[in-house]
């Protein structure tokens, strides 16, 4: 499978006015041709504005400054902005969390879901409204005619991240980029989302690269995973894997805190400590003052990805010896809240 | 699809109708204002309508041409009633009908208001898109700057040094008058228009730049951006409309003192208008010329109103279920 | 749209020093209003210091001089000493101006405070009345309330309070209703505390905030009707010395003392930009946009 994405190292810096915000630091990772590959951390972790970085989308002040960013065997990292956009959008697009703002308000979804191949395929009109009205019905939306005319607003949140993904689809692209798409939605209309998004990854090999914090949706969606912590990937392997024995402190302590809906639940179980400081990073592992295995070489040397079988690799200087790391790991309530 | 087209109009229509509804208290006050404007200052109103001119039989003369002496409920029903006819009352000064004198100064006026409203546009329009895209840029600082400096510009000075570069050192357009013929009536409408637009373009340029930043940031734009769409595409299709939205809004509210400085701006440019009408019945206490604009313009600002309510209407669907 | 993880304060860093000049609530903006504005007080308060010349006193044969011999700007038509005009008209301008707008914002703010408050038909009817006299253009009426009430400043004062008005009691009004949905005041109330009390102690303040930014550009607007009543020669009797009707008369005289008009002119436009650098600098002060 040849790889579609590829970021090589890549650092996100946003600069305020209190100083430089490091967001994203020497992410590597990849998506190859049809695999969903899904992206987990809490809130600031870094996985937003790093499907951001790859779709050339930062908001303002955010700026990619260091690391290679290639689609489809192109480096675009060096491309003027225009010819990015263009390789970009004929290659990759993206669906958003919030259905309701990432549509126009005063256009009818429709000619929305028609922009792309009235505007940047050429279509006629009519080709362009048929091309929408099939986009439409794809993605699972009953009755497309009659849709067709309808505002934003007058949407349910199911139907409306559906024409946002019939919109992603409408370029035809290779893969989609879906930044927290089901977070806003309820339990039920999640399910319904993320079954288009495999349905299209079956029938026409549309990859998936899903950014989410919520563990359930990605042990059902990916294939593979990268868990990220303060701008960093922790970990990075195969879902069943990571979530079945998983080789990184931080990728444990996600799981411990996800409430097993089997099991009595005694008291919810946090991760103790305060979130980093991405201004003043400190040396070292980033998970350090929160690691309960923690030891002296952490707080000094950042640990790189180290390869500890096929396609599995922590972060971790004791990735090796998960048996030997502290049981206090379950038992760590107290302050810290994952969100 | 048909039935859809006619379903829209339908909700479109009864947009309208209900706008119209809710004015109607509002032009009952209008009324009311304008009625007992001459009963505010104490004392006998035929005094203070003839001024320095009042003798005891002018005075007595006056009640009985107005009913000064019937009660003052009966008074506002003939004024009513009067009203609905399209009597305006008679000039003291002129001996004509108002209704005559106001339609005869009406046309001038209203070319005015067009000219400013274009004007405005033009020029707060790019200035602004200008301003959103560079956001925080120099061009950005600069246009910033303007609305600072033109808020405490008052339209008169404006005009004068209007005339003074354009009209007399240049010699570029006239600088009183309005002329009979149509292409006239432009060359003369160009500095008077261009005053009344710069007293609107301050609080333009400051509303269409914070909403068309607004715009650029929201996440539509971003899935726009996503889309692979052009600049100008985004701008215009995406931007634009959603901006236009909340401008339309505030031209609808500042219509109102727009409205009313014409009345200064027509004086400065000689503009046969509504406005000079009212300065001149000023001069001559020709009250029943003054109430009778006054009327008039509260009438045009209402229904400015009502036009912008429906033009916000039609570009942002979402008011309409309102 | 960006999620910024912020990280555990630091009082002694980078971060803390920029906090501190911020709660100082002095931005530039401001500065230079007050300034501005400060230096424009502060001369029309020394004018007899800064010229001898008296601003009403005529002189028919040194009518219309140019500047020099001892006229910093020339006289007008009448042999009045055009600069003296300027400083002293000043005082007169800003003094009708501020004071016009002091009269709307008490009659406004009480009226919009007792809306917001207690709601019910009080508050429909208050709104009404706000939509009629909203519908008349703003100089069309204080125009015609002066010329029903005769000329005078006492006239002026009247209109512009009886127009004007609407503008706070919106204000005052809405951020009343705002106000009263936030907890304190549901504290206050649950606490027993008589209505008076809970209206003085806790609402005003806030409330008052946003009126009195308001007022600063109102100034402004209040200082434009006056000197343009006076162009038309309805503001401010003469002999009193005032810009607009400095205006007025030197518009005749456009061709050749083409300063007697545009000067008067410029003398607002640096008033009204001082208020605007004020009001503009309140604005970033509170963060409100």
């Amino acid at each position: 499978m040849s790889a579609l994405l590829e970021l090589h190292d890549v650092d996100v810096e946003i600069p305020l006015p209190g100083g430089t915000l490091h967001a994203v630091r020497g992410v590597s990772l990849s998506a190859g041709r049809g695999q969903a590959v899904g992206l987990v951390g809490e809130s600031g972790s870094g996985k937003s504005l790093t499907l951001r970085a790859a779709m050339d989308l930062l908001p303002v002040p955010a700026r990619v400054t260091g690391g290679t960013i290639v689609v489809d065997g192109v480096d675009v990292t060096g491309m003027t902005p225009e010819r990015r956009r263009k390789h970009l959008s004929s290659v990759m697009a993206m669906i958003f969390q919030d259905s309701l703002t990432a549509l126009n308000p005063t256009m009818r979804i429709g000619d929305q879901v028609a922009e792309v191949p009235r505007v940047r395929l050429g279509m006629s009109r009519s080709a362009a409204r048929a091309r929408a009205l099939d986009l439409l019905d794809q993605v699972g939306i009953r009755d497309p005619e009659s849709r067709y005319r309808a505002y934003p607003h007058e949407l349910s949140g199911g139907m409306r991240q559906r024409v946002c993904i019939a919109i992603a689809l409408s370029a035809d692209p290779a893969l989609i980029l879906a930044d927290e798409p089901t977070t806003a939605l309820d339990v039920t209309i999640q399910a319904q989302v993320l079954g288009v998004l495999a349905r299209l990854r079956q029938e026409r090999g549309v990859g998936l690269m899903l950014v989410t914090h919520d563990l359930a949706v990605v042990s059902g969606t990916c294939d593979e995973l990268n868990v990220m912590y303060a701008g960093r990937i922790v970990e990075h392997g195969r879902t069943e894997v990571l979530l079945d024995a998983p080789r990184h402190p931080y990728t444990a302590a996600l799981l411990r805190s996800v409430p097993d809906p089997d099991q009595p639940v005694h008291r919810l179980l946090t991760i103790a400590g305060q979130p980093p400081d991405l201004m003043n990073p400190l040396p070292g592992c980033p998970f350090a003052p929160r690691c309960p295995a923690v030891v002296e070489r952490c707080r000094t040397e950042v640990p790189p990805l180290l390869d500890l079988s096929a396609g599995h690799q922590s972060a971790c200087w004791r990735a090796h010896e998960p048996e030997d790391w502290p049981q206090a790991i379950s038992e760590a309530a107290l302050e810290g809240v994952l969100r | 699809m048909g039935r859809e087209e006619v379903e829209d109009r339908m909700r479109h229509l009864a947009y309208v109708g209900r706008r119209l509804v809710a004015m109607i208290p509002v032009a009952f006050g209008v009324t009311l204002i304008v009625f007992f404007m001459i009963h505010l200052v104490p004392g006998d109103p035929a005094r203070t309508l003839l001024g320095v001119r009042a003798t005891d039989e002018s005075v007595a003369a006056l009640h009985v041409r107005f009913g000064l002496d019937q009660p003052l409920w009966k008074q506002y029903l003939d004024f009513l009633g009067r009203l609905v006819h399209g009597d305006l009352g008679q000039s003291f000064f002129y001996n004509v009908d108002v209704s005559e004198l106001v339609v005869g100064r009406l046309p001038a006026t209203i070319w005015l208001l067009v000219a400013a409203t274009i004007l405005a546009l033009a020029i707060s329009l790019p200035l602004a898109v200008l301003a959103a895209t560079h956001q925080g840029g120099p061009v950005d600082q600069v246009v910033r700057a303007v609305p600072l400096l033109g808020l405490g510009m008052p339209s008169v000075w404006v005009g004068i040094m209007l005339v003074l570069l354009l009209g007399l050192k240049v010699r570029a357009f006239p600088v009183s008058g309005f002329g009979t013929t149509p292409a006239q009536h432009v060359s003369s409408i160009v500095l008077p228009g261009l005053t009344v637009a710069l007293a609107l373009t301050p609080i333009l340029i400051r509303s269409l730049r914070t909403s068309l930043i607004g715009v650029l940031d929201s996440d539509y734009v971003v899935t726009a951006r996503a889309k692979g769409l052009s600049r100008g595409r985004i701008i215009t299709a995406h931007t634009l409309r959603n901006a236009a939205v909340s401008s339309v809004t505030v031209l609808g509210v500042n219509i109102a003192y727009l409205v009313g400085s014409t009345l200064v701006v027509e004086r400065v440019f000689g503009l046969p208008g509504l406005g000079t009408l009212m300065l001149d019945a000023i001069f001559n206490r020709d009250f029943p010329v003054v109430q009778g604009v006054t009327l008039v313009f509260a009438v045009m600002v209402v229904l400015i109103n009502l036009g912008t309510d429906v033009v916000h209407g039609a570009l942002d669907p979402r008011v309409e279920l309102a | 749209m960006t999620a910024v993880v912020a990280g555990p304060a630091s009082p002694t860093g980078r971060a803390g020093r920029v906090a501190r000049a911020s709660s100082l609530r002095l931005n530039p903006t401001l500065v230079a209003g007050l300034s501005l504005l400060g230096l424009i007080v502060l001369v029309a308060l020394c004018a007899p210091l800064i010229t001898h010349w008296d601003p009403i006193q005529q002189d028919l044969t040194s009518s219309l001089l140019p500047p020099g011999n001892g006229h910093l700007l020339g006289t007008d038509q009448l042999g009045r000493d055009v600069f003296a005009r300027l400083l002293y008209g000043a005082r007169t301008d800003l003094r009708v101006g501020a004071l016009a707008v002091l009269f709307p914002f008490v009659l406004g703010g009480t009226l919009g405070l007792l809306a917001g408050w207690f709601g019910g038909w009080f508050d429909l009817v208050l709104m009404r009345i706000v939509d009629i006299v909203v519908a008349f253009p703003f100089f069309v009426l204080v125009i015609a309330l002066v010329f029903a009430l005769g000329q005078g400043t006492s006239s002026i004062y009247i209109a512009i309070t009886l127009v004007g008005w609407v503008a706070y009691a919106r204000i005052v009004r809405s951020e009343v209703l705002v106000a009263k949905e936030q907890e304190y005041a549901m504290a206050a109330r649950a606490s027993g505390l008589p209505t008076r009390r809970i209206l003085l102690r806790h609402l005003v303040p806030n409330v008052l905030l946003q009126a009195f930014v308001f007022s600063m550009s109102d100034i402004v607007l209040s200082i434009l009707a006056i000197v343009t009543l006076g162009y038309l020669g309805l503001g401010v009797p003469p002999p009193t010395p005032d810009w607009g009707s400095m205006i007025g008369e030197g518009q005749a005289f456009v061709f050749t003392r083409w300063y007697l008009a545009a000067i008067p002119g410029f003398a607002v436009v640096i008033t009204g930009l001082s208020l605007a650098l004020i009001a503009d600098g309140f604005v970033q002060r509170s963060g409100r946009r």
